[in-house]
């Protein structure tokens, strides 16, 4: 069969009801949920459009208890976003030894806590942190390593690299160098770990508050926006 | 390198012969020839290795210097073409038929210096710069500073005197 005729083919078409958006009932009219507008009408059935809330508070002996076994157990999201990511891997070596902090690279969004971003974030690594973030579980922290996750450092005028990471997903320590060693490196994560302790890493909570904001910052970089607008 | 320059300008428009090495030397050829010229040297001349693919923007003269660098391995000897194009419509002859990879390349040249392949396979496919929208970047009419400070926001800096700064911190009583 030709493609034409797969096409034209009623038997093998799956039709797929749409409600536009202007004819939504009233009771969806007020709401806040978001539209997943970078989809096409079809995609946007398969991804949720609730957004992310801030996660709420337990007593403080308890928030305490459950601080000192999150910054105790931080497993890094192995994503090298630049050349700070170099940096890493000595971490893991037995001469910094990595694991007596209670920390260890994994592979995937779903396992990790502590997203490195490790120096320059061009345009298209700026979506998949992006996505990538969103994937993580809570309680999640950002660690921005070298000036120019900072400010930009050498890439302070480049065309296709953001300036400042924190405008586009919240930092909680940075780790100024470029490159810093690993023992800069190994000094941030001790400060998260003591933020963490003093219930003062509160990223994910900012961008949960501030996610008008952010969202607003990253479509107004990312001009070909096709992914969920929150990935979770 | 010499002899092959004058095998060649007997059947190619070739000119403006450089060479400031034994086992290197440059021509400049024409751009209806180009493919022409490449299957020739390939196939006969044994220049089978394409280095790589670019591009010189001639701004002042409105031109476009598209570069192919070609190796051969039976003579060790590297061979430079050189094709100027008009900088206002710029077009050039795919040639990925002879070289799978050169695709990659005109992907590249046609994404940073906007010059068109026609047939070339997924040339216009964004490669780096994925919703691109602004100018080619790497023309050297496109002012980098201009369009960073435009789209992205910048930090203030906070510049400190180190000597004075370093007695605040090490003598806050001074």
């Amino acid at each position: 069969m030709k493609d034409d005729d797969i096409k034209n083919d009623s038997n093998l078409t799956v039709e797929v009801s749409q409600t536009p958006i202007a004819d939504y009932p009233d009771w969806r009219k007020d709401d806040k949920s978001l539209t997943n507008a970078g989809l096409s009408e079809e995609e946007q059935d398969w991804f949720c459009d609730a957004r992310p809330q801030p996660a709420k508070k337990s007593w403080q002996i308890m928030e305490n208890f459950f601080n000192w076994a999150r910054s105790n157990s931080l497993w890094i999201l192995a994503f090298g976003t630049g050349c700070g990511a170099i940096e890493l891997r000595p971490l893991v070596t037995a001469r910094y030894d990595i694991s007596r902090l209670g920390m260890q690279p994994r592979p995937t969004p779903r396992q990790a806590s502590v997203f490195m971003i490790g120096g320059y974030v061009s345009i298209k690594t700026l979506k998949r942190i992006v996505r990538s973030y969103e994937q993580m579980q809570g309680p999640k922290f950002v660690v921005a390593v070298c000036s120019c996750a900072i400010n930009g450092g050498m890439y302070w005028d480049s065309y296709n690299t953001v300036k400042r990471i924190d405008e586009y997903i919240p930092v909680d320590v940075y780790v100024t160098g470029c490159m810093p060693r690993p023992e800069a490196v190994l000094a941030g994560f001790s400060k998260l770990k003591e933020l963490i302790k003093a219930g003062k890493a509160e990223g994910q909570n900012l961008y949960a508050e501030k996610f008008d904001w952010y969202k607003e910052n990253q479509k107004s970089v990312i001009k070909d926006w096709n992914m969920p607008d929150y990935n979770w | 390198m010499k002899e092959l320059f004058n095998t060649l300008s007997k059947q190619f428009e070739l000119t403006d012969y450089q060479s400031k090495r034994d086992n290197q030397a440059f021509v400049t050829a024409t751009s209806s020839q180009l493919v022409s010229l490449l299957t020739h040297l390939r196939d006969i001349h044994g220049y089978t290795h394409l280095v790589m693919v670019t591009c010189v923007d001639w701004l002042e003269d409105g031109k476009f210097q598209v570069t192919y660098l070609l190796h051969n391995y039976a003579t060790k000897t590297d061979l430079g073409i050189f094709v100027f194009i008009p900088r206002d419509n710029p077009v050039m002859d795919s040639m990925h038929h002879l070289w799978e990879q050169a695709r990659v390349y005109q992907r590249e040249l046609h994404e940073m210096f906007g010059i068109d392949f026609p047939g070339s396979p997924g040339v216009y496919k964004p490669m780096i710069l994925e919703g691109w929208q602004g100018p080619p970047p790497m023309r050297r009419d496109f002012d980098t500073k201009v369009y960073c400070e435009d789209t992205y926001s910048n930090r203030e800096r906070q510049h400190k005197e180190p000597e004075q700064y370093m007695k605040e911190q090490l003598y806050p009583e001074d």
